[in-house]
């Protein structure tokens, strides 16, 4: 991977002003960009076909100070997967800063400055891995032309080595700080002249640091970590934290009915609870949404507390007129309506074959369907924010995945002239996918402007973040396969039924976008004669968002499941029977298989590698001990999946007790993402996923009736504790250094639910079709 | 006026005895390394010790913290067991997001204190009532035997 000219440099320009000027109009830009799949002649991809692109210019990220401190700027969203620990390692170690003397800053939401900021779909470091490089490489270049002006040397005499530049002939030392003053005056370096630092010198990248990995060279005591020390201390400082002068406090009360608007309100009660200021009556918003808020009334005090309690004494009439739908939504007809449409043909979107003469000729036929409902994200930071909005001008502090598009929407929604709009970013408690949608910024601003400019702290009750989120949708899969008398499959057809993200941004397309659906589905990688994959209509009831992995999760669930049936059935070993249905190792175009959005990549050079499948499952199966004898009541269950340019396999050592309690024994995570920055963090994303993925599998259920979501706190939308880990997680780090970096934050997650179910089978012989487990195994 | 001592400094508050003790801490006295996550006492990210027992301050009115101690995560670098925690959470590299780390690091504290050798099981049962959704639990586990000087199982 020693690329000192890369893809990145062949960016674009224009187009990145094309999508500047649409993203300052709309949030529709968030659709497009998710679905520009219909490829433009000029399209481009990674991180130049972000809205805003990509920058390296050093004097945005690096700045060093005559004291030889280097503050770094981190200006992508910092949700626990540790990209501010991450990008700043990268600037650092191509730098050559030495760690203790590096900090890192928090850029605001300033796309124009700082390049695409949205911190979704697993690409930060994917995105600007190469251009932090160059960044910190023109800032090395620039002070090693300092030394060699100081020294009246050639430059090229001159080279960094650990905070200081030496001269290599005489061995003469100047430290960064020293020639901080002086690089600050040189042109930027072309990038043409730009030299990256080789593997071989790096200190920091790639490297396992800290005493968890013992068998490394460590040369830190720990592993580098930004925010560390301030989060064991309290002072790291998330939404929430923010303490300003004259700061009221307020919560909303919004609708059970998604578009309903308030028809009346009795406050009279509300205002007599000592410290309520005052109830604020909030627009709600037609269909689609985006990222509009819902509406409702605010209630705004001096304190949390009493913005709570004054809320209780609300008296609300809600107008539903003209939402029957929505608000006669129930999760269980729902449902059944879905499996009805799925005995019924879809829009088909992939097909090879005669997939009619396949099934109708098989030596044996097999169907079954799969449920996941909906999902809520549950941060354990609910959503908050604090904003400050006079006449004409509006600052906020929130914990947001993407602070430039919350940044248009408060100029969008506020009417407020852009440049006056300043978007402050925090640490978010976890994010997930919701705080995405910047709708929480938006009512901040709002009450602010409705107080007269006193700052507010608007805060998510627990309750409202489950009944208000943008739910991962209720999905429906149905899978068919026709096997021979060989136990291979000869045809297969999966339907899939789901309502669209693509809801909250236009009049409801009812079926799933491209982007949706090369998640896991059109990608599919066996190799089978007769094909047909199809999508059937699903309204949207509720807005419907991203989640983690997004509709990855279903698709896996329901293909990994399947597969293993069909392994079942054939009496083969699960295993064996998933990589001869890979086939050989090959690489698939994904535009030939009609999955066209490829994660906003190059089809060329990222394609679907069927080699790097197979390695995935060979490895995570060998270091599992795959087959080995385990105690009745125990089994283990395999799974794979492809997402995010990443590739994983899980298995799980899983037992389930008389009582039909589940308990996993232990996780083998193998994973491919490519080249690895930053191996430890990359761990704790797969630790963490395989624990929210059990909760998928056996806990999390979002449920509606009559429009309302029933699940109220955690004692209803149960996650995963520490009983609930798995005894032990090891992850296997596939090496795989040529390869296009992949995403980390989210690839783990798909393959741990069927896993987990499949596990479950090998245990106790019952299949779950339907997630999560919850009682399913009980007596 | 409701007098209590946090972190062992003496404060009057001027609130209604059946607020949380929660937004008195976070709200009236601009403490906020305690964390609102449930207001139910169903996640603990808003553990506190209060006389040096782990409760839930989003249920403890703040009438039930008068004339008691209060000790929150800002002074746990003072604690000799907390800050054992607190430099095992910092080596294992426990937090991720770190919004629920507050919680668990006052709930694995007084824990501790209880249990100087705890097992897995102890632990499980013991840090029941801490979520974290960023699922950081084998660490957490990890990180408690080391702070225990478990280093054989840590």
């Amino acid at each position: 991977m020693n690329r000192t000219v890369d893809t990145l440099l062949l960016a674009n320009v224009s187009r990145r002003r094309f999508l500047q000027g649409l993203a300052a109009g709309s949030a529709l830009v968030v659709a497009a960009r998710w679905d520009l799949a219909a490829a433009a002649e000029d399209k481009q991809y990674g991180a130049a076909g972000m809205p805003y692109g990509w920058v390296d210019n050093p004097n945005v990220f690096i700045q060093i100070d005559e004291d030889g401190s280097v503050t770094v700027t981190n200006h992508r969203a910092e949700m626990g997967q540790g990209i501010r620990t991450s990008l700043v390692m990268v600037a650092a170690d191509e730098l050559g800063a030495d760690w203790s003397k590096v900090k890192a800053t928090q850029a605001p939401g300033d796309s124009e400055t700082y390049g695409n900021q949205d911190t979704d779909g697993s690409r930060s470091m994917r995105h600007w891995f190469d251009p932090m490089r160059r960044a910190a490489a023109s800032a090395r270049r620039m002070l090693e032309q300092a030394a060699a002006q100081r020294w009246d040397v050639p430059v090229d005499e001159c080279q960094a080595g650990v905070h200081v530049i030496v001269h290599t002939p005489s061995g003469r030392e100047l430290g960064f700080g020293e020639l901080a003053a002086a690089a600050r005056e040189l042109d930027i370096p072309s990038r043409d002249s730009l030299t990256l630092k080789p593997e071989s010198e790096w200190r920091l990248i790639g490297k396992s640091l800290g005493p968890s990995h013992a068998s490394d060279t460590a040369s830190l005591e720990r592993a580098p970590a930004v925010d560390g020390e301030d989060i064991v201390s309290g002072k790291a400082i998330y939404g929430g934290d923010i303490r300003l002068p004259d700061m009221a406090y307020a919560v909303i009360a919004r609708p059970d009915v998604l578009g309903a608007s308030v028809a009346s309100v009795d406050d009279s009660e509300t205002l007599k609870i000592p410290g309520v200021i005052k109830t604020v009556r909030l627009e709600g918003t037609s269909q689609p949404s985006s990222f509009h808020p819902l509406g409702g009334v605010g209630v705004i005090a001096d304190n949390t507390w009493a913005a709570i309690e004054g809320r209780k004494a609300l008296k609300i009439q809600w107008n539903t007129e003209g939402l029957d739908a929505n608000a006669g939504y129930d999760t269980e007809s729902y449902r059944k309506m879905l499996e009805q449409r799925a005995d019924s043909p879809g829009k088909v979107l992939r097909a090879s074959g005669d997939i009619e003469a396949a099934l109708a000729d098989a030596e044996s036929r097999h169907s079954a369907t799969y449920y996941m409902p909906h999902l809520a994200h549950a941060t354990m930071e609910p959503p908050v924010a604090i904003a400050r909005v006079s006449a004409d001008e509006a600052e906020t502090w929130a914990p947001v995945q993407d602070p430039q598009s919350a940044r248009d929407q408060v100029t969008e929604q506020l009417g407020i002239d852009g440049t006056n709009v300043k978007v402050n970013q925090t640490l978010l408690g976890g994010g997930f996918g919701r705080k995405a949608k910047p709708d929480f910024v938006v009512e901040a601003a709002h009450l602010s402007r409705a107080l007269d400019g006193r700052p507010v702290q608007l805060q998510w009750t627990r309750e409202d973040d489950l009944h208000h989120t943008y739910f991962h949708a209720l999905s429906v899969d149905r899978l068919e396969a026709g096997l021979g008398s060989d136990g291979k499959v000869q045809g297969w057809r999966h339907r899939t039924l789901a309502p669209t993200i693509m809801s909250i941004f236009q009049d409801d397309p009812k079926y799933k976008a491209t982007y949706e659906l090369g998640m896991g589905l059109t990608p599919l990688p066996f190799d089978i004669p007769a094909l047909s994959l199809e999508n059937g209509e699903a309204p949207a009831h509720k807005r419907i968002g991203w989640f983690r992995s997004v509709v990855n999760l279903p698709h896996a669930f329901a293909i990994q499941s399947f597969v293993a049936e069909l392994a079942a059935s054939a009496g083969r070993d699960h295993r064996d029977y998933l990589l001869e249905l890979l086939g050989p190792a090959r690489e698939i175009d994904p535009l030939a298989v009609g999955a066209t959005w490829n994660y906003g990549e190059d089809p060329e050079r990222y394609t679907i590698d069927v080699g790097r499948l197979r390695g995935v499952i060979e490895r995570a199966t060998e270091e599992a001990d795959w087959g080995k004898s385990l105690p009745a009541g125990r089994g283990q269950g395999l799974a794979v999946h492809h997402s995010f340019c990443s590739y994983t396999a899980i298995v799980l050592d899983v037992e389930v007790d008389d009582q039909g309690s589940v308990i996993v024994h232990q996780a083998d995570v193998a994973f491919d993402c490519g080249p690895r920055v930053n191996p430890e963090r990359i761990r704790a994303q797969m630790e963490g996923s395989v624990v929210m993925g059990i909760g998928i599998g056996l806990l999390n259920e979002i449920s509606a009736s009559g429009g309302r979501i029933e699940q109220d706190n955690f004692h209803q939308y149960l996650l995963p504790r520490q009983a609930n880990a798995p005894r032990e997680v090891r992850v296997h780090l596939v090496d795989n250094p040529d390869a296009p970096m992949g995403g980390v934050g989210e690839p783990g997650l798909p393959p741990v639910a069927p896993a987990l179910t499949n596990a479950i089978f090998a245990a106790t012989g019952k299949r779950i079709r339907e997630l999560p487990v919850g009682n399913q195994l009980k007596g | 006026m409701i007098s209590l001592t946090i972190n062992d400094q003496q404060h009057e508050l001027d609130v209604p005895e059946q607020m949380p003790l929660l937004w008195a801490l976070r709200d009236v006295v601009n403490l906020t390394g305690t964390k609102f996550g449930c207001g139910m006492g169903l996640c603990g990210a808003c553990t506190v010790h209060l006389d040096g027992a782990a409760v839930r301050s989003c249920v403890t009115p703040v009438a039930a913290a008068a004339g008691k101690h209060v000790t929150t995560i800002e002074a746990m670098a003072t604690d000799a067991v907390g800050s054992k925690v607190q430099e095992a959470w910092l080596d294992v590299g426990v937090a991720q997001c770190g919004y629920c780390q507050a919680g668990q690091i006052m709930s694995a504290t007084a824990f501790l204190k209880d249990n100087a050798n705890p097992s897995d099981d102890d632990i499980a049962s013991a840090m029941g009532g801490n979520i974290c959704r960023c699922g950081t639990y084998n660490r957490i586990r990890t990180a408690i035997h080391r702070a225990a000087g478990q280093e054989e199982q840590a």
